[in-house]
């Protein structure tokens, strides 16, 4: 992963808890009584979303990893709960890129390997730009190289 | 939020399979050879010329029975073929069913005198019945089924020959009346999407299982063609062995039926039933109470004391639930056949909507057998078939798979293992998960019930819920523990034969029998808890079934070396750096 994505994960994570707050003052601003309920609820909610934000993206980043050799693609992602997803070359069905505006701002790509599972998508997040770039290029061609449809 | 569920998002809409070597189902070398039907060879009447206008033809007269079913072209116009003229009779009854609701709300609103909508309604009906026809066009190239639908908004669905997994014959009763059949062909991915998938609705049933034989049994042909030996190849298709006859695997015996209450499928008719009737006391604004039979029993269970009514009511449905649970088994499944016929599985049931689902072998990859907990009480159990191309639990394609309906366990491993080919039966003895798992089964149980109890007496003693609230919570708590139990001791997998088993659950206990060639992955699942006890839950993704077929709470060793044994080599480049 690029070193980056700690704070592509941060950002796309915000939105959420920005969101969670503005609700939490709209009712405090059309129902002003109880002020003390008001505010502990907000505090709690912004101390939690405030850890979630610094440690997610962190604990995210040490637990990713991803390789590909010429059988196969694996991954580790996760943070609170884990999991690691191989599949074999032969077996890829679709390999695609997809950057998003927030991808975008970080010059980063994810890739999304998928197989004939519907159960078996691999996604690789946060990878810079040209690794992701060549790393499609690259289980493309090996890809096509293989025969059989795959199931 | 960006938990990582995000990686659990459904795949996106089936995409487009990779330009792989299309694998022709017939050379096309060999498509210059006159591939007749062997079964019964027929003059080679040529498809219909290109362009030429189909000539009308009179209900009953069915061109496609003369006919090689093979278009031998891929040429744009060649080859299209109608369904069964009887349909210009059903589909104008199928649209009035569909659209009976809309009528009805015609005839009510319009109630004035010389008053036409209804009748518009239905001509307007049968004639959308009558162009569903016209519009409605198939033909099979050498490397591709393809169906034209659509008036306005033409369509043109075509799916490779070679993806060609299941085909599924099914006759209601109009459709056996008129000897027709419907056909819908399986193909794995384009399965999803309810206009997408390859329904021919109908041919005569004639036509429809030649075209099946030909979808299925061709490709088997033309390997057996291959294999003769040149010397013999001068006297052609005559030295092609006859394909052999089907070789019955399992009958119904009419006495399983006697496992049919077991299941409780009768509680979903009457779940169905009642809704029916709830919605019927609300739209006619009937008072069930004023109703002389409700209202002379209800009268008669309240001269009992409480637990005589409540006994009373019990009974009764247990009745009702067994024998309507009996009876759907009897409408379903009766004359069930399963047979195997060159490189196919043949599975023919129903009593009044006959259905026959063919499925291709090397399309097999495993089966289930699920126990629901009343059935396994009896010893019974049922099986169903783990193949690309039919989903599990989706629609039309539920059941469609069925391998064994409720039966003996004994006859149901059997079979099981008669369909995979292997001597070992699905009921080996399976590895147990070891005592964490266990510690993990029983905490999840106690939790997840004893914070519901805990609420529940909070509730009770702070906001004056009734006492029956927090009594509720304890019992449940009490029923935790041997479901906890139980489901620690159904855990187990085993790897034996080149199938993969796996078994968990407790109220429905499954067992999964995969073939560890379909297995196209391995995702390891740790949540927190987990991975501090040194558990993964391992899933073998597949294309075929449920799609994914779990071992849960697996030693983190075992877990890796349960893969590498499955998939050889797979995980070794990987291993070293573990």
């Amino acid at each position: 992963m690029a070193r980056r994505a700690i704070g592509y994960w941060t950002l796309r994570a915000l939105p959420a808890w920005l969101v969670l707050t503005a609700a939490q003052i709209i009712w405090w601003v059309s129902d002003p009584s109880n002020a003390g309920w008001h505010v502990s609820v907000l505090v709690v909610v912004s101390i939690i979303g405030i850890a979630y934000l610094i440690v997610m993206p962190q604990w995210r980043y040490r637990v990713h990893r991803w390789e590909t050799t010429d059988q196969a693609v694996y991954t580790q992602t996760g943070w609170f709960t884990q999991e690691r997803r191989i599949a074999p070359i032969n077996r890829i069905q679709t390999v695609d890129m997809h950057r998003g505006p927030f991808e975008r701002l970080f010059r980063l790509g994810n890739v999304t390997v998928t197989t004939a599972s519907a159960a078996g998508p691999i996604h690789i997040h946060g990878l810079d730009l040209d690794v992701a770039q060549h790393l499609v290029d690259n289980l493309t061609t090996i890809t096509q190289a293989s025969e059989g449809d795959a199931t | 939020m960006t938990e990582p569920d995000e990686l659990d998002r459904p795949v996106a809409p089936a995409p487009a399979p990779p330009a792989v070597p299309t694998r022709l189902a017939v050379p096309v070398d060999a498509a210059t050879v006159p591939v007749a039907p062997v079964a019964q060879p027929v003059a080679p009447v040529g498809p219909i010329a290109p362009g030429a206008p189909v000539a009308p033809v009179a209900p009953g007269a069915e061109p496609q029975d003369t006919s090689v079913l093979t278009a031998t072209s891929d040429q744009p116009d060649a080859g299209w073929r109608r369904l069964s003229a009887r349909m210009l009779l059903v589909h104008p009854i199928q649209e009035l069913r569909r659209l009976i609701g809309v009528l009805l709300v015609l005839l009510v609103v319009g109630r004035g005198d010389r008053n036409l909508w209804p009748y518009v309604g239905v001509a307007i009906v049968v004639i959308i019945g009558l162009v569903r026809w016209f519009t409605t066009s198939y033909r099979v190239t050498p490397t591709q089924v393809q169906v034209r639908r659509g008036l306005l908004r033409r369509s043109t669905l075509s799916v490779p020959r070679d993806r060609v997994r299941t085909v599924d014959l099914t006759s209601n009763l109009m459709h056996r009346l008129l000897g027709l059949s419907r056909l819908t062909i399986g193909t794995g991915l384009y399965d999803r999407k309810k206009d997408n998938d390859l329904r021919l609705d109908a041919l005569t049933s004639s036509a429809a299982v030649r075209l099946r034989d030909e979808l299925l049994h061709e490709r088997d042909r033309v390997d057996r063609r291959a294999a003769v030996t040149a010397p013999d190849a001068a006297e052609g298709i005559a030295s092609v062995p006859l394909p052999e006859p089907p070789r019955v695997i399992a009958r119904l015996d009419p006495a399983w039926v006697r496992y049919a209450p077991f299941t409780l499928s009768g509680l979903l008719t009457i779940g169905v039933f009642v809704g029916f009737l709830a919605n019927l006391v609300n739209q006619t604004h009937v008072n069930p109470a004023h109703v002389g039979a409700v209202r002379t029993t209800t009268d008669e269970l309240a001269h009992l004391p409480v637990i005589g009514a409540v006994l009373v009511v019990l009974a009764i449905v247990v009745v009702v639930v067994a024998v309507l649970s009996a009876g759907g088994y009897l409408l379903a499944f009766w004359n069930f056949e399963l047979s195997r016929q060159g490189g196919t599985l043949h599975i023919a049931r129903g009593l009044l909507t006959t259905r026959a689902t063919t499925i291709e072998e090397r399309r097999l990859r495993g089966a289930e057998i699920s126990e629901p907990i009343l059935l396994r009480g009896v010893r019974g159990a049922r099986a169903m078939a783990i193949t690309t191309g039919l989903r599990v639990g989706r629609g039309a394609e539920r059941g469609g798979s069925v391998l064994l309906p409720a039966a003996p366990a004994i006859a149901v491993d059997a079979v099981t293992a008669a369909v995979m080919g292997t001597p070992h039966p699905p009921a080996v003895t399976l590895s147990r998960h070891g005592a964490r798992a266990r510690r993990r089964r029983f905490s999840r149980a106690l939790i997840v019930t004893g914070l519901l109890a805990a609420v529940l007496v909070v509730l009770w003693q702070f906001a004056n819920w009734p006492i029956g609230f927090p009594i509720a919570g304890v019992v449940l708590v009490g029923l935790a523990i041997p479901v906890a139990a139980d489901r620690y001791r159904n855990l187990g997998h085993a790897l034996i034969d080149g199938f993969l088993v796996t078994r968990s659950g407790s109220l429905v206990r499954r067992r999964y029998m995969l073939a560890t060639a379909g297995i196209i992955g391995w995702n390891e699942r740790m949540s927190f808890f987990q991975r501090r006890a040194g558990l993964v839950t391992l899933v073998a993704t597949t294309a075929a079934g449920r799609q994914h077929y779990d071992v849960i709470d697996l030693a983190q060793a075992d877990a890796i070396a349960l893969a590498d044994a499955s998939t050889p080599g797979l995980l070794t480049p990987f291993l070293a750096t573990d």
